[in-house]
């Protein structure tokens, strides 16, 4: 790609970009102002009892609460703009501290996850296409369409009654040991508790890389290509190494991005299984005990990281297929 | 050096519900090709060409049942000869560009063919740039992807991935469909040469006319079967069956008067002479059995009336 269609690219990715967080702003700020929480019960939280009726006129007035939503509006976007993402209710702490302690939990596992389920996904779905119609294909398919149908935390259930509490060599929550002081915590005992929960997380991603993979394989054998490689005397792992690989690469890279999204989504449900202290189990949190600013922190973050990775997605595509790449046209 | 006897080619083919239906793509054809000569494979699109190609490579699909006698210099080939012997010592030269791999870059996949036909990388390589060169293409081609060449330049290269691989025997598919009529020529001359260095050269085309400029042999293909094996010589005048002619007199320099009516379809094929329902010789004797291929004047024709 020539670096003036980069920047084009970059740029109408930060346009597109910049759309969707003023709608998810907007979105987000009308939701909470409709939503029967009173941000005075909020914040004063279990105190509310003990004040009367003119102190929280007093605490409305001075939040600005009785102006119209419009100025209101503006007023939030100003100071979120600026970094004043507010404070979280619940862990007393500013809200972007405590979505980067958090999604620092959460990015581990997702890493272990995201390369787990594309390495295995990937390979199994060379597998099945390779041997299409063998017993071999359809044990395979039959997994991943039993995983895809699968609930997210059913599955994460079903690991941690098998893996830890039947075999017991897996923790049964947490990210450390309960009772260890963070800085106290080995290197050896974190992955420890990450691996069940990333395990978890990727199992759910094999299942679509797997089938994508294998249909994109059965394409690739069927084609043109292949049956003139194949009257060249290459063979079924010649024609795999030599043309398979590089052209279900392409798409499999993509939904290897565009898996992102899924992940953080199961990320929620796994954590909240296994206890893990990630992002998904703050949104758990703030959800159920109303914590408005960094539920809305939370939503933004999220919007911000989805995106990012279906416009890695995009990006790998166009810089890796020379038909793109080089000649602009597909 | 490739003897073709009698061969079938049939699929099972399974539509809605267990209904199995047989079709029948090739019956009975007979072909044979020298060494140092070009035989022309000529017949309208359908007419089976294509799976002539793969079934001597060895090629077809699973659902593909073969019948009947190949042999090459002299041996059988069977399934495992196929094998070993495809890339190695008979070479495909395919339709279009578009049986190249379109992400992988035009040198490296033709070196590949030269390993394939059983150099090392080293002299693949340079086997490699010397056919390139032989075929006025850059060096720089090699770093080309196949959807940045030309047609033309196409052409070469895939006449080129022929040439590494040393095969004894080429089979070229439509080597001229769609082609400007001097990349055309271009293209038959290389096959022409690659006949005169000593290889068995096999061209399909329904292009009778590209055929004819470097064919030394003809054979005429109807309803997946050979109606005729003529010499080049022999056309127009010496033209022995009735569909051979009407297919000459079809063309647009000639009178230009299609060929009346359609090839049968696959699964229901005529029980005697394959173009019985079209032939205006036909007589009842004709409907009878399938014809045997005979000789008459020195070329070989499926019709019990010709002479
Ligand atoms: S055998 Fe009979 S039907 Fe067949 S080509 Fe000859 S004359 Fe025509």
């Amino acid at each position: 790609m020539r670096l003036a269609d980069l920047i084009r690219f970059a740029g109408s990715r930060l346009v597109r970009l910049g759309l969707l967080l003023m709608a998810v702003s907007v979105f987000t700020f009308v939701l909470i102002s409709l939503s029967p929480i009173s941000p005075v019960n909020a914040y004063v939280g279990a105190d509310i009892m003990q004040i009367g009726p003119e102190q929280r006129q007093l605490i409305a007035e001075r939040w600005g609460l009785d102006q119209p939503m419009i100025v209101r509006f503006w007023q939030w976007l100003r100071q979120f703009v600026q970094g004043n993402w507010g404070t979280s209710l619940i862990f007393n702490q500013p809200v972007l501290s405590v979505i980067g302690q958090r999604f620092q939990a959460s990015l581990q596992m997702l890493a272990i996850a995201w390369l787990l389920s594309g390495l295995l996904g990937l390979g199994l779905g060379i597998f099945a296409g390779a041997y299409e119609g063998s017993w071999l294909d359809r044990g395979i398919r039959l997994y991943a369409y039993v995983l895809a149908s699968a609930p997210t935390f059913w599955v994460a259930l079903l690991l941690l009654i098998v893996f830890a509490v039947s075999l017991r060599i897996a923790p049964i929550c947490c990210a450390a040991p309960p009772g260890t002081l963070a800085a106290n915590v080995t290197l050896g005992q974190r992955l420890h508790h990450l691996l069940l929960p990333a395990i978890t997380l990727s199992i759910i991603g094999i299942a679509s890389i797997a089938l994508h993979t294998r249909q994109k394989l059965i394409e690739v054998l069927h084609s043109d290509y292949v049956l003139f490689a194949k009257a060249q005397g290459e063979s079924l792992a010649g024609i795999i190494r030599h043309h398979g690989l590089r052209n279900i690469l392409l798409p499999a890279i993509t939904l290897q991005f565009a898996s992102l999204s899924e992940l953080f989504g199961g990320a929620v449900l796994v954590e909240q299984v296994y206890a893990y202290p990630g992002l998904g189990e703050a949104t758990v949190q703030a959800a159920l005990r109303s914590d408005v600013p960094l539920l809305v922190g939370i939503v933004f973050f999220s919007a911000l990281f989805v995106y990012t990775g279906n416009t890695l997605a995009d990006f790998a595509y166009q810089v890796i297929d020379p038909r793109i790449r080089i000649g602009g046209e597909r | 050096m490739l003897s073709i006897r009698q061969l079938g080619v049939s699929f099972t083919q399974y539509d809605q519900g267990l209904n199995q239906r047989q079709l029948t793509v090739i019956t009975d054809l007979d072909l044979e090709v020298q060494a140092g000569e070009v035989v022309a494979v000529v017949g309208a699109s359908g007419s089976g060409k294509s799976l002539l190609a793969h079934a001597v490579l060895g090629i077809l699909p699973d659902n593909a049942q073969v019948t009947g006698s190949l042999r090459f210099k002299g041996q059988p080939l069977t399934p495992a000869r196929c094998a070993q012997l495809r890339g190695q010592d008979i070479a495909l030269i395919p339709q279009s560009v578009g049986y190249l791999d379109p992400l992988m870059k035009v040198g490296p996949q033709v070196r590949r063919v030269a390993q394939l036909g059983g150099l090392s990388k080293a002299a693949a390589q340079t086997a490699v740039g010397r056919t390139f060169n032989r075929y006025d293409l850059l060096p720089s081609t090699q770093g080309r992807y196949p959807f940045q060449i030309s047609g033309g330049m196409a052409r070469r290269v895939l006449v080129a991935t022929a040439v590494v691989s040393q095969a004894d025997l080429v089979i070229a598919d439509e080597p001229t469909p769609g082609l400007h009529p001097e990349i055309a020529t271009e293209t038959l001359t290389h096959l022409r040469e690659l006949a005169d260095e000593g290889r068995g050269v096999m061209v399909i085309t329904h292009d009778i006319e590209a055929a004819l400029q470097i064919a030394d042999r003809v054979a005429v293909f109807y309803a997946g079967t050979t109606v005729e094996i003529a010499a080049a010589a022999d056309f127009p005048e010496r033209l022995r069956h009735p569909y051979t002619q009407a297919l000459w007199r079809s063309l647009p320099q000639n009178d230009f008067i299609p060929v009346p009516g359609h090839q049968p379809s696959p699964d229901q094929l005529p029980t005697g002479c394959l173009f019985s329902d079209r032939c205006p010789w036909f007589t009842p004797d004709c409907a009878a059995e399938r014809p045997a291929l005979r000789s008459v004047r020195g070329g070989l024709v499926r019709c019990i009336h010709a002479d």
